[in-house]
């Protein structure tokens, strides 16, 4: 009861600060130091049309390794938990498999229509990171996607797991390299003038940040990719272990 | 927040209503499914929340992380806690039972 009464009286205490918050706002009416900066000199600087990407690979770009990093280091942990699993199971593994209850017909025929368009749409969104919304985590997710549609409409479907990991660590490297780089021949590190600028706008524009974006999708995309055929082939064979 | 339009505004309050709704049914739900697919649900409206205030990026992510991937990883995971949960009661069960019969005997 005491339990309860402490819990609502902190609930309202928040609800009052958020209240005062919300109640004294007032919209900014100009940018502030910042944000004009960043607005005034992203085109001249950088040369990517949209600013987001621009912060995101060039000013801030150590903080993307850093996040790159740890979408790494889970699936790494996933992979490395799920394995156990996977090592014990090995034998039955080989062993001809029961058959399951088909998939619907209209799940594996929309699969066959859908997953190359949405494949395509992801490259289309981290390849062109610099010019519209979105980049190598959006992306790279719509890439995973499609392999979720994959391996939903056929859950025997086996990934190569080496391709992946060699596509992930691969687009990782180079990607601390083009960063490494970015300090021996231009400014510092990752910084995007490795390649000309070239005119805002254009596809080979911005530098070098079109070529990074599209290394994040690759491995953002094969990150995600493993994390979900590893959860579905371990419960694939746990299942065919329990019958 | 001055330049919306009266229908986008519309829209937004109702959105917002949906997402406390779906994120309601998220926590109170009793079959776990359920409270998955509420929770994807709140990621869909947040991200159409993030594409009215001018965020697209954002509203990519969401969308594509958050109702997308997210959900289906729940999903699989659920598959995997199911069938331990079994072996975990068939345990408990076996413990119980082993207990109940020392408990006689003695």
């Amino acid at each position: 009861m005491i339990k309860r009464a402490i819990a609502l009286l902190l609930t309202l205490a928040v609800g009052a600060l958020f209240a005062s918050l919300l109640v004294g706002y007032v919209p900014d009416s100009e940018l502030n130091h910042t944000a004009r900066y960043y607005a005034e000199r992203t085109a001249e600087d950088i040369g990517a049309a949209n600013i987001v990407t621009a912060i995101i690979v060039t000013y801030r770009g150590l903080d993307t390794l850093g996040e790159v990093t740890v979408l790494f280091i889970s699936a790494a942990i996933v992979g490395l938990v799920l394995a156990q699993g996977r090592v014990l199971n090995n034998a039955p593994n080989n062993a001809p498999r029961q058959t399951r209850a088909p998939v619907s017909e209209l799940l594996s025929t929309g699969s066959r229509v859908l997953t190359p368009l949405i494949l395509l749409l992801g490259v289309y969104v981290f390849v062109n990171g610099h010019l519209t919304p979105g980049g190598g985590f959006q992306g790279g997710a719509i890439v995973a996607s499609g392999m979720l549609l994959l391996l939903l409409a056929d859950p025997l479907k086996q990934f190569s797991h080496r391709l992946i990991a060699v596509l992930e660590s691969l687009s990782g490297l180079l990607f601390v390299g083009i960063g490494v780089l970015g300090v021996l021949l231009a400014g510092g590190f990752l910084d995007n003038r490795l390649l000309p600028i070239g005119t805002l706008g254009e596809l080979f524009s911005a530098g070098v940040i079109p070529v990074i974006y599209s290394l994040i999708g690759l491995k953002v995309g094969a990150e995600f990719s493993s994390m979900l055929a590893s959860l579905s082939e371990t419960n694939h064979t746990e299942n065919s272990e329990e019958t | 927040m001055n330049s919306m339009s009266p229908l986008i505004l519309g829209l937004s309050v109702l959105l917002c209503v949906t997402l406390i709704g779906a994120a309601l049914v998220a926590i109170r739900a009793t079959r776990l499914p359920i409270a998955i697919l509420a929770a994807g649900l709140v990621s869909l409206i947040a991200s159409i929340l993030f594409l009215v205030l001018a965020a697209p990026d954002v509203a990519m992510t969401e969308a594509a992380i958050g109702s997308g991937l997210t959900t289906f990883l729940f999903f699989f995971v659920l598959a995997r806690v199911r069938g331990a949960e079994k072996d975990g009661d068939e345990l408990a069960g076996d413990e119980l039972a082993g207990v109940k019969h020392d408990g006689v005997g003695k």
